[in-house]
């Protein structure tokens, strides 16, 4: 099969190239455009080590999300005069350091793995059927593993609180002000074509997650780019931060997660633990909520921070 | 079959890679935004032939989170540009 | 009825990827971003266009096709509505 070697090879070569061109240029754009080039040639790379969820996330996340997000914070920064602050010298070494530290550490797991790579995958194969989903990533993430994910949900809450707390004391619970002075005119047709078949494509790779790759995080990101892109055509505005509705449904999610935990203790012994064939409409009412929240969540994050008080 | 797909997979990220070096370099903030539009339909060609050549027919729905989220990409990188050349600080490689 | 599929295939994607390539070397040949942005958006959705054309016979069923197709219409679109972005990036950076 060499054909694929010379795909490796060149994905490789390009990603190792992109990577050093990041940290070596001095604009910061063009470092946040490698940045994002970048997760979308390590996608393909999760794709070639058959890692298609993973692959997904980091399109929705590395791709998206994040670059857009680093874009905005450039923005803030710029507007608050952050950007004149260079990290001092030690500072930057000891980054270096720690980077290279793991970099070594990671290297040498590949050249040196153990000899029998400690692994619970057969055991969680073994009992796909009784979690009731047939992806077995999604049984990891929602039936295995619950406590994690609903933990992993509460921290990006609580990045969005902490983000929230940038906000000026006179704005305060104001709207984000995400649209440009004008919007150009083909930028709002795109939006108005793009984000019903966008919202439509984000619910179907939460649906399809249950047995294919996808699932509600990735699907939430599609709905949170989706969203972004009506307040960045002017649509529709950013909704105030003190909007009881936005704040329903950031919380909507790990709520439900919390009450199906707490009820787990009842109906089957521990903290989300799902009754016997109960399974399946359990893990769906979780996620539906989940993904109400983290779009919100996501969307919010990339909105960022007021700047003027301009309350509702 | 799979080995012709597989090659035309290669030839798209060739493509893609070669691009990339002159369009990152390219010293005007246009020139940067391309390489969203070149990594979005790039990576859309490759992941789809490396569907088709692997028999893993998952990816086609990877395919289409690739294209809309290079679109919403691109466009929110297009917006930025715009809006800080607005501010007064226009071209010039350093921000 | 499977050959004629494969060699449709193979002649299509071959089309493609002449269009890919074409597009590339224009990308790194044209004198100004102008030029080099006409032919990323056009000759490279053009190469995407015969690829996806080249797949569709392969696809196991009329979902897939459909999903194929659904994808390089929003590859176009969203590459239309890209180019018109940057051009205005563009315009913007020659006016000083």
């Amino acid at each position: 099969m060499t054909e694929t070697a010379f795909f490796d090879a060149l994905l490789v070569v390009t990603m190792i190239g992109l990577a050093i061109w990041m940290i070596v240029v001095r604009d910061v754009f063009a470092a946040i455009v490698g940045f994002m080039a970048f997760g979308l040639l390590l996608s393909l790379g999760w794709l070639r080590i058959e890692a298609p969820d993973v692959g997904l996330t980091e399109i929705a996340v590395g791709g998206g999300a994040t670059g857009v997000m680093l874009l905005r914070a450039r923005g803030l920064a710029r507007a608050g005069d952050a950007m004149n602050s260079v990290p001092s010298v030690p500072f930057r070494i000891l980054v270096g350091v720690l980077a290279g530290a793991v970099a070594l550490f990671l290297g040498a797991l590949v050249v040196f793995p153990p000899a029998v790579a400690p692994t619970l995958a057969p055991l969680a194969a073994e009992h796909l059927a009784s979690t009731g989903v047939g992806n077995p990533i999604t049984a990891v993430l929602m039936a295995y593993r619950a406590f994690d994910t609903f933990l992993e949900t509460v921290v990006v809450l609580l990045a969005l609180i902490g983000v929230w707390s940038l906000t000026p004391d006179g704005a305060w619970g104001a709207r984000p002000r995400v649209a440009s002075a004008d919007v150009p005119a083909p930028l709002l047709l795109l939006a108005q074509w793009l984000v019903p078949l966008g919202i439509v494509i984000g619910i179907y790779i939460t649906w399809v997650g249950a047995d294919e790759p996808g699932g509600k995080f990735q699907g939430a990101t599609i709905l949170a780019a989706m969203w972004m892109l009506v307040m960045m055509a002017g649509l529709r505005p950013a909704p105030a931060l003190s909007s009881r509705r936005l704040r329903i449904a950031l919380v909507v999610g790990p709520a439900i997660f919390i009450a199906i935990g707490v009820s787990g203790f009842h109906f089957a012994g521990a903290f989300l633990a799902y009754p016997d064939g109960l399974a399946k409409p359990l893990i769906l009412a979780i996620e539906a909520g989940l993904l109400i929240s983290i779009a919100a969540m996501l969307g919010m994050l990339l909105a960022g921070p007021p700047l003027e008080g301009d309350r509702p | 079959m799979t080995a012709f797909l597989n090659l035309a997979a290669f030839v798209v990220l060739l493509g893609v890679a070669i691009g990339l070096v002159r369009v990152l370099r390219g010293p005007s903030r246009a020139d940067r935004l391309m390489a969203v539009q070149l990594l979005g339909s790039g990576s859309v060609g490759a992941c789809l032939l490396l569907a088709f050549a692997g028999g893993r027919f998952a990816f086609i729905d990877i395919a289409l989170t690739l294209a809309l989220l290079a679109a919403f990409a691109a466009i929110a990188f297009s917006l930025s540009a715009l809006d800080s050349g607005r501010e007064g600080e226009i071209g010039g490689p350093e921000s | 009825m499977s050959l004629l599929a494969d060699l449709f295939t193979v002649a299509a994607v071959t089309l493609g990827l002449v269009f890919f390539v074409a597009g590339t070397v224009g990308i790194i040949r044209f004198p100004d971003s102008l030029s080099r942005l006409h032919a990323l958006t056009k000759a490279d959705n053009l190469g995407l266009g015969f690829i996806v054309l080249g797949l569709l016979p392969q696809c196991a069923g009329v979902f897939d096709a459909l999903k194929l197709v659904f994808i390089w219409l929003l590859v176009q679109f969203a590459g239309a509505t890209g180019a018109q972005l940057v051009a205005r990036v563009l315009r913007r950076e020659e006016r000083p």
